[in-house]
């Protein structure tokens, strides 16, 4: 401490009087940030865990594993779905059931196969609100070509659950010469973002109660396997692909680059966001980047490819509105940065949890 | 302190108490309090805070600012082009054309 | 979006920064009042893009970074009380009172809210009569008649179950206390527009004249900044010291005279403590008399609840514009915008949260660093914030 006694300072620095108002990091009680997407959910598993049953292939960080298993290899994934209210413009709890797992899986370059469907219900919900969720989750698996091959359901006491709850697991086979994980990013690849973001989120807040404002889009929940297949078709060495859902563009791109050990750079004008988007963040005071996305995904392809994969993403459905928003770079390892339309820069940085409304 | 943003009254319910109506925000549509500005018209811009206009935009002071910034910078040659120098010290990936930069895509991230 | 698009265009921000060039002879320091101003500089990168003659100061407009640890102390209590719903502006959840925050609240049962205006948690006292709705009136002059339309409207409708826990802090008394700090480098503001929105400007020109310094009414979008920088450098290059409104799309002399009668009726100025700078005499509301009864404080008893600002923390000297952010001991080290020992740290628009971000971006110290003794003793401390490995981040999300 002997250097910092040279600081200027008219406090004398005594690290035994030190009182942190706020170790938010030995939180006792898990807190909603935890399952935010961001910097608090990343230390729970790091904490809890990763000690409990780490192994490698946890520690390979894709959105799905990749497992060798009788000669074949198969990508594994599963997630929980909790959203409220159960029913969003342009979607519902089960079409994300479906379209989150299918697409966690197509993040490896799998092509999804089977699926399973867990269902936790609430007391006395109405079984035709637990019908309309089913229906949309076999709606959305013919849509995404796979199929539901198992499942459970178990009832929790009322007030003890939030209506419906499911819990998806999928298989898919990752194809030969395919090997896409955050780790692969390079510095020199192109950064594609396959359409405009933060629809999603901002449609789910715009019917969320106590926030409720009228506007007119859509969440883009969608299957993206088939759109992976499109570009792999192009080139198979894709090296990184991620659907931004929760913590939207910023988490998944903090991650990569954490992961990869390399920098991000995007240029602000280039990245699609709908008017309609800008102008919800702009009075809620929330960034686009940050809000969740359940039917794009971002890419990261060596720039000798990036052309003919994105004329290719921009020949399909899921594509269609495509941009090269940035590059992967040597410079500040582990950071993703934005150059600002006026020509200034920022620090784009993994969201801590949640977003939260503004005032200021 | 006070993210306050521009929205276009759409319309007004005169028996709210206290007084309400619609405010557009590019698109996004929310009721807000216009209580503080009780001879609010329809088609009349706001800024609005927390769900409360604060105060009328004016056109006219808007659009004599916006004739001010165009009538600056004419000394812009004589100090060398700071723009695209910033630019490149911020890092943009590709070189930046000023004259592009003036398009405006209205669908940038801000 | 109309009034939006027009002041970020990109081609006249170059005109506006190649004419305030050309005005700058020398160095000067301006600040910006308000924390929505410093969020769109550093989201814009409007710093990185003046001359180096021009330093922005960020001043203490943040009103979540201001409220005193011991309001935020008193709202836990409260917020963790069984019959109460406590509702709160979003940005507010994550700020550090002494041992928890809102959050941690929440989490252990308590039934905390987030509302988007004053008026959703009146709805909600109105929808919840057998519980007691409490909403943290936090702000400047922008907010306060949002939450004094609110508390009218419970008084007038007989709304007993309904109270505000009031920290409302006011601008120009700022103001005069920084600019009669000993160590004070302010030599230009840029005011608050929306403050002025509702004030109007008469409470500037007598700061102006016995500081003798400039002040400007700024708006919020980037070119908006920019013309009150130009206009700011432009009058300490004449040696002038005005008054001047270079938002007037917003902002009347006479400010809005309709919710300065409701901010009479319903607050009265009091003296407030701010969060790391101390008691400003003067520089707040509490409701008045006729509206004591719905104050929380009063209501649940919380006024024996005292609790003193954490020593190393330096906020309130980074508030003044009396040093940089790294210029202390726990910046970066102890104090992180993952643990935070003051609300600079917390938002993302806090002065030490963005110098933390810049840092890291850079791999040093950010520019303007005037301590390089202290700063390179610091850059071999850990970084807390960056502690995660790499390979464990997320494999199950």
């Amino acid at each position: 401490m002997a250097e910092l006694a040279s600081v200027p300072s008219e406090t004398p620095v005594d690290p035994a009087n030190w009182t942190c108002p706020a170790p938010l990091r030995d939180q006792p009680v898990v807190v909603m940030g935890h399952g935010g997407g961001g910097a608090l959910s990343a230390e729970l598993i790091h904490d809890v865990f990763a000690p409990a049953y780490g192994n490698p292939t946890l520690a390979a960080m894709g959105d799905s594993a990749v497992l060798h298993l009788g000669g074949a290899r198969l990508a594994f994934s599963t997630d929980s779905y909790v959203v409220r209210p159960l029913f969003f413009p342009g979607g519902s709890l089960g079409d994300l059931a479906v379209n989150g797992t299918v697409n966690d899986l197509a993040m490896s370059g799998a092509r999804p196969a089977y699926l399973s469907a867990a269902f936790v219900l609430e007391e006395g919900v109405e079984l035709s609100v637990v019908d309309r969720v089913a229906r949309a989750m076999g709606a959305a698996a013919e849509a995404a070509g796979v199929t539901v091959a198992t499942g459970d359901t178990k009832v929790v006491e009322a007030g003890h659950g939030d209506g419906v709850y499911v819990t998806t697991a999928g298989i898919g086979l990752v194809p030969e010469g395919v090997d896409i994980r955050p780790q692969r990013a390079r510095p020199g690849d192109a950064v594609i973002v396959s359409g405009p973001i933060g629809l999603h989120g901002v449609a789910v807040m715009s019917v969320r109660e106590g926030l409720e404002f009228g506007i007119g889009i859509s969440s883009d929940t969608a299957p993206l396997a088939d759109l992976v297949a499109a570009m792999l078709a192009v080139t198979p060495d894709v090296h990184v692909l991620r659907d931004p859902t929760r913590g939207g563009l910023a988490a998944s791109l903090n991650e990569i680059a954490r992961a990869s050990g390399t920098g991000v750079r995007l240029r602000e004008r280039a990245i699609p966001v709908p008017d309609a988007v800008v102008s919800a963040c702009g009075f809620l005071g929330l960034d686009p980047l940050y809000v969740a996305n359940e039917g794009r995904l971002v890419a990261f392809v060596p720039p000798t490819e990036a052309e003919a994969v994105l004329a290719a993403m921009r020949a399909h459905p899921q594509g269609s509105e495509a941009a090269l928003i940035g590059e992967c770079v040597a410079e500040h390892p582990g950071m993703v940065v934005v150059a600002t339309a006026l020509g200034g820069t920022r620090v784009v940085d993994l969201p801590l949890g949640e977003q939260l409304p503004r005032i200021c | 302190m006070c993210l306050a943003v521009p929205g276009k009254v759409v319309s007004i319910d005169h028996r709210a108490d206290p007084l309400t109506g619609v405010i557009d925000f590019g698109g996004v549509q929310k009721q807000a309090c216009l209580e503080y500005l009780p001879d609010l018209r329809v088609g009349e811009y706001v800024i609005v805070h927390v769900g409360f206009a604060l105060q009328r935009l004016d056109e006219a002071s808007a659009r004599a600012s916006l004739e001010l910034f165009e009538q600056l910078g004419l000394l812009e040659e004589e100090f060398g082009d700071a723009w695209r120098q910033a630019a490149e010290q911020a890092g943009d990936a590709v070189p930046h054309n000023p004259e592009s930069a003036h398009d405006k895509s209205g669908s940038e991230a801000r | 979006m109309k009034y939006i698009d027009e002041f970020n265009d990109p081609h006249l921000a170059r005109r506006l920064l190649d004419e305030i060039r050309a005005t700058v002879t020398r160095p000067w320091a301006l600040m910006e009042v308000c924390g929505g101003q410093t969020h769109s500089i550093i989201r814009h990168g409007i710093d990185q893009l003046l001359p180096e003659e021009v330093e922005l100061i960020h001043g203490p407009g943040c009103p979540v970074c201001v409220t005193p640890l011991e309001v935020i102390d008193k709202a836990l209590d409260i917020a963790a009380r069984p019959d109460v719903i406590f509702c709160s502006f979003g940005d507010m959840l994550r700020v550090p009172g002494t041992d928890r925050d809102l959050f941690r609240v929440k989490g252990e049962g308590g039934d905390v809210r987030v509302v988007y205006s004053p008026l959703d948690a009146l709805r909600l006292a109105r929808e919840n009569p057998g519980r007691q709705v409490v909403f943290f009136a936090i702000g400047f002059e922008t907010t306060a008649p949002a939450n004094a339309m609110a508390v009218h409207q419970a008084r007038r409708l007989g709304l007993d179950n309904f109270s505000l826990l009031v920290s409302h802090v006011r601008v120009p008394p700022a103001v005069e206390a920084i600019m009669t700090a000993p160590a004070c480098r302010v030599q230009g503001f840029l005011a608050a527009g929306h403050v002025c929105s509702v004030m109007g400007t008469a409470e500037y020109p007598e700061l102006a004249e016995r500081h003798r310094v400039p002040i400007v009414v700024t708006g919020f979008e980037p070119l908006d900044i920019l013309e009150g920088i130009r206009r700011a450098v432009h009058q300490l290059e004449r040696g002038e010291h005005r008054v001047e409104n270079a938002y007037p799309r917003a902002v009347r002399e006479a400010g809005n005279p309709a919710a300065l009668r409701m901010l009479e009726e319903v607050f009265e100025v009091a003296d407030r403590s701010w969060r790391g700078i101390g008691r400003i005499p003067a520089s707040g509301w509490r409701l008045s008399d006729a509206y004591r009864p719905y104050d929380a404080e009063h209501r649940f008893d919380v006024s024996g609840i005292r609790t003193e600002e954490p020593a190393v923390c330096r906020a309130g000297e980074v508030l003044q514009g009396l040093i940089k952010p790294t210029e202390c001991a726990a910046f970066g080290t102890t104090c992180t915008p993952r643990t935070p020992l003051g609300a600079t740290m917390v938002s993302s628009e806090g002065a030490c949260a963005a110098y933390y971000l810049y840092r890291r971006m850079n791999g040093q110290a950010p520019q303007g660093v005037s301590a390089p003794q202290g700063d390179s003793a610091r850059q071999g401390a850990p970084a807390r914030g960056s502690r995660i490995p790499q390979e464990e981040m997320n494999s199950i999300g």
